[in-house]
């Protein structure tokens, strides 16, 4: 049988040779951690002041983000919840969907799953690719999200970034990377008059953020981990046992 | 069959005998039912099935307890599930990852009697049984998908459905009333969210039942692929026979732990299986005005959509191509009877047999993999190639399993 195995593994190999070349823009990669409360509770305060204005993240409770991310209850209550809000409810917005449709083209779309839709890498990316354009409505454009709606809401904290290329140049930036000369994605911009925040303080700050909303995407990944790391503990000892069960039952088989 | 054993005898177990076949059930299915001693590895898929068959109705039990059929509610209800009720997230993981390991376990075990010929007569009822099962389950898994009302599970029950409206004179019509609208809407939901918690697994468990009575009526095959009930001793028993129970069971809740720390795994760690059981543009509401980028089905049905993608529209219709789906199906009914081997299992069949199994196995797998990604005019070419391959296995299977060379086999079981 091991044969027909083999063949199977040996078989698959040549299909890497068929798969996507990938597009779109290169991303950057960030590294989630949901141990770093201090992360988390920065994201979340980043989060509250600067999306929840337009964005809703509708799924999510304050008290339960609170509660897991080590925020005492009062001082949730003072300073994350907007208007007359009750900490037990979850992070909706007063704007419509009417309204905002037309004031941005489309309703911003919720953000309580949007890192599992884009991924992490792309949040991260996409909230420091924004570059002024002043042939959009908001005077901004996106690399990764080209012509997108939202404009720079962080621009009072990265500043002012400009794009060094042409148009076309960004929009087809996988093709123009030169993997010899290392020129990444985001080579083509540039911060022009800086924000309140330096681009390292910057690119933290995005960080931070979208550590938080990989959290709000799924609350319970902490627990699942935990869970998870006894369950298969005890399967793995539960193995031996069932093993030495089923040879001394088989004993008598021959 | 249940015969009335251990009437009269008193005690608990007697009064119960009297009026119900209990001790009589357990001996014909358990302790005196007399499964091969030489199942190997291969053997283990058939109690899995069962396992996770079991999983699946518990953890769709209490989900529904929360879940809100309504094209309103249904996304907001699932992350009310992930949320705010109790290891709702678990249940959930429980059972997305079980669809996913059911067509695992189901596909293994179907190579398995393939591999073995347990299809063969007289197992020719337990095949089409367990094939009638894999259709229940497609149906099944077809539908629950629907349920979470993300873009994929709209998108994809509209791509489905929509080849029934390929279907000549009267598609549009049939189309519209499996929607029971003039696209996917709450009222599709509805009925596939009753089909998927109701008549479905009604007919599941009933076909399970079918396929298990059916296969203790004739006893199991074996790798060897001869009948142990050929040689019996003074009892009656098989010589090489074995209780089910305790043998088999002792056995099998090792394969469980192996099955479940796989299992556990992903559920865990990864339950969204890198984006193939639970696909990324799910996490975002139905909507019938934005189709996504990239349709794709869940891996376990892409090698049958590969085919469908790969066959070119005839006169503007893509009826040839649904044909060729579900004749890939349908052909595996009619297995027993095209497979003419002087033996059943692949250990004595000749080389012809092994060639085109491995072959038949290959193109499945990359099928499989070429329904997940985009097409392009290459890989149409090695999808139609390998839906070729897969025909000629079965159309061409009468005619190689006779020409080729057997091996002799054993009297006995070797093991």
């Amino acid at each position: 049988m091991k044969k027909y195995l083999v063949a199977f593994v040996i078989a698959l190999f040549p299909l890497s040779v068929l798969a996507a070349g990938g597009a779109g823009p290169k991303l950057d990669h960030m590294e989630v951690d949901l141990h770093n409360k201090a992360s988390l509770q920065r994201g979340m305060q980043i989060f509250v002041n600067n999306c929840l204005g337009c964005h809703s993240a509708q799924y999510q409770r304050y008290e339960r983000a609170a509660v897991d991310l080590g925020i005492p209850l009062e001082l949730a209550e003072q300073n994350l919840l907007l208007g007359d809000q009750k900490i037990g409810e979850q992070m909706t917005i007063a704007m419509g969907k009417e309204d905002s449709g037309k004031w941005f083209g489309n309703p911003p779309p919720d953000l309580t799953l949007e890192a599992r839709l884009r991924g992490t890498d792309w949040l991260y990316t996409y909230l420091r690719s924004f570059y002024k354009d002043p042939a959009r409505p908001w005077g901004v454009n996106n690399v990764v999200f080209p012509d997108v709606g939202m404009p720079n809401v962080l621009e009072y904290l990265q500043g002012e970034q400009i794009n060094t290329c042409t148009k076309d140049e960004l929009l087809h930036a996988e093709k123009r990377i030169d993997p010899l000369t290392g020129k990444a994605m985001g080579g083509c911009l540039t911060v022009s008059t800086q924000g309140q925040q330096s681009p390292e303080e910057f690119d933290k700050t995005i960080y931070d953020l979208v550590n938080f909303m990989a959290y709000i995407g799924e609350p319970s990944k902490l627990d699942s981990h935990r869970i998870g790391t006894y369950v298969l503990i005890f399967l793995f000892f539960f193995f031996f046992l069932a093993y030495a069960l089923k040879k001394e039952f088989w004993k008598d088989v021959h | 069959m249940a015969g009335y054993r251990n009437k009269g005898k008193g005690g608990f177990m007697g009064w119960i005998d009297d009026r119900f076949p209990a001790t009589a059930m357990w001996e014909d299915h358990l302790s005196k039912y007399y499964a091969p001693k030489n199942f190997n590895f291969w053997y283990f898929f058939g109690s899995l099935a069962l396992l996770v068959l079991v999983n699946q109705i518990v953890t769709g039990i209490w989900l529904t307890m929360s879940y809100n059929p309504s094209a309103e509610g249904a996304f907001a209800s699932v992350e009310y599930i992930m949320r705010d009720v109790d290891y709702g997230w678990l249940l959930r993981y429980l059972h997305s990852t079980g669809a996913s390991a059911f067509f695992a376990v189901v596909y293994l075990h179907m190579f398995r009697g393939m591999l073995y010929g347990s299809y063969r007569k007289p197992r020719e009822l337990v095949w089409i049984f367990g094939m009638t099962i894999y259709l229940a389950l497609m149906a099944e898994a077809f539908m629950g998908y629907l349920l979470p009302w993300g873009q994929m599970s709209y998108w994809g029950a509209a791509v489905i459905v929509s080849l029934f409206q390929a279907v000549p004179f009267v598609g549009p019509e049939l189309a519209e009333w499996i929607r029971g609208d003039y696209l996917i809407s709450g009222v599709t939901l509805n009925r596939f969210f009753s089909l998927h918690v109701i008549a479905l697994p009604i007919v599941l468990l009933a076909l399970v039942v079918l396929h298990i009575i059916a296969l203790h009526e004739v006893g199991s095959n074996n790798p060897d692929g001869i009948e142990i009930k050929e040689k019996k001793d003074e009892n009656g028993v098989p010589l090489d026979g074995i209780p089910f129970h305790p043998y088999y069971t002792v056995k099998d809740i090792v394969g469980v732990v192996v099955f479940l720390f796989v299992f556990c795994a992903v559920v865990f760690f990864f339950p969204e299986g890198g984006g193939y059981f639970i696909e990324a543009p799910n996490f975002e509401p139905a909507n019938p005005l934005k189709t996504p980028p990239h349709i794709a089905p869940v891996w376990y049905f892409t090698p049958f959509y590969a085919m469908l993608r790969a066959i070119p529209p005839i006169a503007g219709s893509q009826f040839p191509g649904v044909v060729v789906m579900g004749g890939a199906i349908a052909i595996l009914f009619v297995l027993p009877w095209l497979d003419r081997s002087p033996v059943k299992s692949m250990r004595y069949k000749g080389m012809l047999s092994k060639i085109w199994l491995v072959i038949f196995a290959i193109s499945f797998v990359i099928l499989g993999y070429l329904g997940v990604v985009s097409s392009t005019p290459g890989r149409t070419l090695v999808a139609q190639i390998c839906t070729a391959l897969y025909f000629a296995f079965f159309f061409l299977m009468p005619f190689y399993t006779r020409m080729e060379k057997t091996k002799p086999v054993p009297e006995r079981v070797t093991g």
